[in-house]
């Protein structure tokens, strides 16, 4: 007991717990969506294109880094959906390349001129370390957005998500929500980056949504579960990560990766094929933090 | 029963082309929608059927033509079973209920709203499954969730891509009961089908496709072996039984040895 309360008395550690879990609740909720629309690519490569805007952006405007790094990744995600909208084949290799580039800049410009904000491997695989009170203020401001987004268009998001034309045909604004929906996933990538990490954001928007398949066959109760597998990946993986030290990231994917494999090996083959073909991208997602 | 077209337009198609890319699947397409209409899209698979249906959506722009529609009009869609995503995690009434996006924002249903889909879902004889997963209906259940779905925002017009492929004879016979009753109700509705016998020669008119539009009329007028080989490539025999028509494949002479 005093051991588990020990890490509280620490200030740093009481922002970084809320931080983490609030940033699990929030990748858990919107994961559910990526996941089903089968775009846990773009997750990925967002994730790894803001990275470079985030290092960049830090190198001519410290101040202004993280509204500059939220403005690229925008600009990426609207780039991306036009990329997958409008050419027919290769949408995955151009969204590779362009992504990849980026986060390769981001490395380089991080090798060379170092960082005023995060060390290299704290944006990389997530740290407790320099979560700044305007970095809660951010996440919080995000995490009512996208409470208010899921909320407030329910219908139109779940109708668009599942069938897109008849959706369509029935009166939603099927382009409108998914550019909301992207410009909603690039600002919680934002907001969640620096605790999660680069490289394990997009295992986070994956892995909670996959779960919460296995455990539902319903619409309302998958965005619930998902959620709260997210925030309590987020509050566990913390904690474990103050007594392990190791980055906060792979701590919080690591627990999730855990939960999988219990309601996994509770759910069985009903689990499975729940959520199998969820979404092809999501198995080397998955596999990424191993590698 | 009429349905030939006669009533107010809601929708019209003049010299319409469709392309998927540099692909070109209908050309000079004109096809007029009357709100008395009740009409099947008759062609072989990847004739343009869907595509046909897509234009009057206006979910897919002519690259050539024109499209008119009526301002404010209502359209319901059903598409064909084999497009959806039957692994999505909704319930029969999570998935019924997608079609109110209008009005009410909050996400759980009124206690209005849930009447209404019981009683479309009772209206159509699957009132037990509403807690279902989508993917524990049969094909026909499936088929009939759809159409409460479409039902449920009082469509002025229902479209339907192939309704009665992948469903047994009896729910056949009750899905083209149901049409007929709700155009008598006032609702126009257009089909697709490539099933002959068991689909269109019940309906009063038919638009035959094959990338272009072969022939348009009654099926006494268009279920023809002329009209038929043009439209599906083949050779068929039409014979009259109780005054309905009826289609037979004409093997090919040499499909059995020593056979023709
Ligand atoms: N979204 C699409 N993208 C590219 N080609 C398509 C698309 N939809 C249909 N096609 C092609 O257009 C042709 C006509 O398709 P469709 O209208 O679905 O025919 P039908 O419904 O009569 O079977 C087919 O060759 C099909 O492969
Ligand atoms: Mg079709």
């Amino acid at each position: 007991m005093e051991t588990l309360l020990e890490p509280l008395s620490y200030a740093f550690f009481q922002k970084g717990l809320v931080v983490a879990a609030l940033s699990g609740a929030l990748l858990g909720l919107i994961g559910v969506y990526i996941v089903l629309r089968g775009m846990s690519y773009i997750g990925h490569g967002l994730s790894h294109s803001i990275f470079g805007g985030f290092a960049a952006a830090q190198l001519f405007a410290a101040q202004f880094y993280a509204l500059a790094a939220g403005l690229w990744g925008i600009a990426s995600a609207l780039a991306i959906t036009v990329v997958v909208k409008k050419s027919r084949v290769g949408a995955d290799a151009a969204i590779g390349v362009i992504t990849i580039a980026s986060f390769a800049l981001g490395v380089a410009l991080f090798a060379k001129f170092g960082s005023s904000g995060p060390s290299f491997e704290n944006a990389l695989f997530g740290s407790i370390l320099g979560i700044s009170v305007g970095q809660i203020v951010g996440l919080v401001a995000v995490s009512v957005l996208t409470a208010a987004f899921v909320f407030l268009r329910y219908r139109a998001l779940l109708f668009s998500t599942f069938d897109p034309e008849v959706a369509a045909v029935s009166g939603v604004r099927v382009n409108r929500i998914e550019a909301a929906l992207m410009i909603v996933l690039s600002l919680a990538i934002l907001a969640t980056l620096t605790v999660i990490g680069v490289t394990l954001v997009a295992a986070m928007l994956v892995i909670p949504a996959v779960i919460a398949r296995m455990l539902t066959d319903s619409f309302g109760r998958m965005l619930a579960y998902s959620t709260a597998i997210g925030l309590a990946s987020g509050f566990v993986g913390m904690y474990l990560s103050y007594y392990a030290g190791v980055p906060s990231g792979t701590m919080i994917v690591l627990v999730g990766a855990t939960a999988f494999v219990i309601v996994l090996a509770i759910t069985g083959g009903r689990g499975l094929r729940r959520s199998a073909g969820l979404d092809s991208h999501s198995e080397d997602l998955l596999a990424e933090p191993a590698a | 029963m009429t349905g030939t077209g006669v009533g107010p337009e809601l929708i019209r198609l003049d010299g319409a082309s469709a392309s998927y890319g540099h692909h070109r699947v209908l050309t000079d397409v004109s096809f007029h929608v009357h709100e008395d209409q009740f009409t099947g899209i008759v062609g072989p698979s990847g004739a343009g059927k869907t595509t046909l249906l897509r234009l009057l959506l206006g979910t897919l722009a002519p690259i050539a033509g024109d499209v008119s529609r009526r301002p404010d009009l209502r359209v319901s869609y059903v598409p064909q079973l084999e497009t959806v995503n039957w692994n999505f995690p909704v319930t029969v009434m999570e998935c019924v209920l997608m079609s109110r996006t209008r009005g009410r924002r909050l996400p759980w249903a009124s206690r209005q709203e849930k009447a209404d889909v019981h009683g479309v879902l009772d209206r159509l004889g699957i009132g037990g499954l509403a807690e279902r997963h989508i993917r524990q209906l049969s094909g026909g259940q499936q088929q009939r969730m759809f159409l409460a779905r479409a039902l449920l925002r009082q469509p002025q017009l229902l479209l339907m891509d192939e309704p009665t492929s992948g469903v047994d004879v009896s729910t056949r016979h009750d899905i083209l009961h149901l049409l007929g009753d709700l155009h008598e109700d006032g609702v126009a509705i257009v089909l697709t089908t490539h099933d002959l016998n068991g689909m269109a020669a019940h309906l009063p008119h038919l638009v035959c496709v094959n990338h272009r539009i072969v022939a348009d009329g009654t099926p006494a007028e268009v279920i023809t072996p002329a009209v038929l080989e043009q439209t599906f490539g083949a050779r068929m025999e039409v014979l009259e039984h109780l005054g309905m028509r009826v289609v037979v494949d004409e093997a090919p002479s040499n499909f059995m040895a020593g056979g023709g």
